[in-house]
């Protein structure tokens, strides 16, 4: 009975093509349009986190200034001296590193590339997670005389360098030339598009004095010893600045801090909400997906009712009409749904290349759209059958 | 009374609606058919005809009264086993044929045998003889919209005599077609109850149809008002 019921099914859908085909259109695009979306979605919210995690733990960020944005109030920068005070009186640090960033036009022989030249010192090696894949890192002696010399980012290897291993050339920057002492191993792109791997990185003082022209320090990048609380830290930290910049007990803070943990929560839960969203919206589709599947299967229903009362008068049993019409609704609706499956399989590799997101296959989503889109076929297939199978066939015969 | 009666339909009554709308389409029926036999049933519109065939055919169930097919009361059968004495014994013709749409003739004529469970090869074979006993052969894959009323009406004969069914019940299978066609369809029906001993009973309008059969019944007003043979009244 099965074997003929299936054979049935089919014919009925190979008879109705087109009601067949919209049937399947829809489920098509609801399930391709939400497993696209989330499957890109957690994508997005994986790079984040890599990238973050790729910045370095346990770090704290000083910046002068209270807002981003307009209306920022800008407040002053940091000096050497506190720098030093951080280091001495800030016990939970393990490594403080002072930052300086310039941009300027980096050229070697006949290219050149603009890029941001960062003035540090070697603990922005260490707190940033940076490896050295060729070459060293500054000496004491460099750093202290502020000497001409640079470890650079991978693209500036690709930019400059024809791939070549770069360490002992000399590149120019503004008027001066300068030793490439350093290859840093390359980290990839930021999911926000930037990257990380454009970087120039010269000794703090070699910057102040030959591209700034200032004593003035940007930013401070903290590194939290294990163990240590990172709210203490920030909060003898805040009350460090406050003393040393004279702010007074009801005026707020000319300066911020941040630390990664922050960060991170702060941009994956933006790309979580992000990502249930686009899902919100694709879900949409999927229900007007269902919808337009309800309505070509009520235009079909005197149709249908009259061929049930035909099965019926010719002898068919009512489990055998019902059977046949739940057959013929989840091959469809089965069908939409991997189809949409292998839609979004290839639509979300296509787009994570493109969007530089790694493309993670979540189960979970193929799993639930796919018995979603079974359930909408059932529904929208089956019900109307079965009032139409319990009726006297003549009565389903007569159906207008 | 002949005690072997094929069909005996007794005192069966049918309302249709309830309470003011209520109204009586069959006032008590008493009929016996023997097998073999060729009955038309002919009669005013409205005098109750159709509502007949849909009991005897088991496409409709009585309000009251008794229904024995070769002995077993159709009315205690359930909905099951009523799909399966239609299954097994019976073959409807409509007057408006009834063909599943955009369906091949072939296909048309293998749905009942399909519901029979027969294997795929005895089912083609068999289909196909009955398209060529109707007068169809070449015509196989050609859907009702590509076939004239008379070759439609010739599909849902075949599709009706496919299964070799004991009774034929057509409900003015000529209504839709002209003279000529009538006539082939007639000739058509009255070979199978000559030749395969199939009982027929058919509703017509027309004394030239019911000139095909062997006995003739005239309803009036839900009620058997006269029922005759053939050539004995004439
Ligand atoms: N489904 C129905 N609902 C209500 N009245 C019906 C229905 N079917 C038939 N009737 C009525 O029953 C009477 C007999 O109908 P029918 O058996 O079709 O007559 P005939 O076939 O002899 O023309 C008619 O008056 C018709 O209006
Ligand atoms: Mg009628």
């Amino acid at each position: 009975m099965l074997w003929n019921t299936l054979l049935l099914a089919l014919r009925a859908i190979r008879r109705n093509l087109m009601r067949s085909f919209l049937t399947i259109l829809g489920i098509v695009i609801g399930v391709a349009a939400v497993i696209t979306m989330v499957t890109l979605g957690n994508g997005a919210t994986r790079s984040v986190s890599d990238q973050i995690s790729s910045m370095g733990s346990n770090l704290l960020m000083l910046m002068p200034g209270q807002r981003f944005g307009p209306g920022a109030e800008p407040g002053a920068p940091f000096k050497g001296a506190d720098v030093e005070a951080v280091r001495n009186q800030i016990t939970g640090a393990r490594l403080v590193a002072p930052l300086v960033t310039k941009a300027a036009t980096v050229v070697y022989q006949a290219s050149n590339w603009s890029t941001s030249v960062t003035g540090s010192s070697n603990e922005y090696f260490e707190a940033g997670n940076w490896q050295i894949a060729a070459g060293r890192n500054f000496t004491e002696s460099e750093e202290r005389a502020g000497k001409a010399v640079c470890v650079i980012g991978d693209t500036l290897r690709d930019k400059l360098f024809d791939r070549q291993n770069p360490v002992g050339s000399e590149i120019r920057i503004k008027q001066f030339a300068c030793e490439v002492i350093g290859l840093l191993k390359a980290k990839g792109q930021s999911s926000m598009g930037s990257d990380q791997d454009d970087i120039v990185v010269m000794p703090l003082r070699t910057v102040q004095r030959r591209l700034s022209g200032s004593q003035d320090i940007n930013r401070l990048t903290i590194s939290v010893r294990d163990g240590v609380s990172i709210d203490a830290v920030k909060a003898q930290l805040v009350d460090l600045m406050r003393e040393r910049r004279n702010i007074g007990d009801n005026e707020n803070d000319d300066f911020r801090v941040m630390d990664t943990r922050q960060i991170a929560e702060t941009l994956t839960s933006t790309t979580k909400i992000l990502t249930m969203l686009l899902a919100a919206v694709a879900a949409v589709s999927l229900l007007v997906g269902g919808i337009g599947i309800m309505n070509i299967m009520l235009v079909s229903v005197t149709e249908r009712t009259r061929e049930i009362g035909i099965r019926l008068a010719i002898g068919a049993l009512e489990r055998e009409v019902l059977l046949q019409f739940l057959i013929e609704a989840v091959v469809l609706s089965s069908l939409g749904g991997l189809i949409g499956i292998a839609l979004a399989t290839a639509a979300s590799i296509l787009l994570a290349g493109l969007m530089n997101v790694p493309y993670l296959f979540d189960p979970g989503i193929n799993l639930l759209s796919f018995l979603f889109s079974a359930v909408i076929g059932v529904i929208f297939g089956f019900f109307p059958a079965r009032r139409a199978a319990g009726l006297n066939p003549i009565d389903a015969l007569r159906h207008e | 009374m002949n005690g072997a009666a094929l069909l005996r339909l007794s005192g069966i009554t049918k309302t249709y609606g309830v309470g003011q709308a209520a109204f009586q389409a069959l006032k008590g029926i008493d009929l016996a058919i023997t097998a073999g036999d060729f009955v038309a049933v002919m009669g005013p519109s409205g005098s109750g005809k159709s509502t007949t065939m849909n009991i005897l055919g088991c496409l409709d169930t009585p309000t009251s009264g008794s229904y024995e097919f070769q002995g077993v009361h159709v009315e205690q059968l359930s909905r099951n086993e009523r799909a399966l004495l239609r299954r097994n014994f019976l073959g409807f013709v409509f007057q408006g044929f009834n063909l599943l749409a955009r369906t091949t003739a072939l296909e048309n004529v293998e749905l009942p045998l399909i519901y029979r469970g027969e294997p795929a090869a005895s089912r083609h074979a068999t289909a196909r003889r009955a398209l060529e006993q109707v007068g169809l052969q070449g015509w196989e894959h050609h859907t009702p919209a590509e076939l004239s009323g008379g070759q439609q009406q010739r599909v849902a004969i075949a599709r009706a005599i496919v299964t070799r069914p004991a009774v034929l019940l057509a409900d003015e299978p000529t209504g839709n077609l002209d003279t000529a066609t009538s006539r082939e369809i007639m000739d058509l029906i009255g070979a199978f109850n000559r030749e395969h001993g199939i009982t027929v009973l058919m509703v017509t309008h027309e004394s030239e149809m019911a000139a095909y059969a062997k006995r003739i019944i005239r309803f009036v007003d839900g009620r058997v008002d006269t029922d005759h043979r053939q050539g004995e009244a004439a």
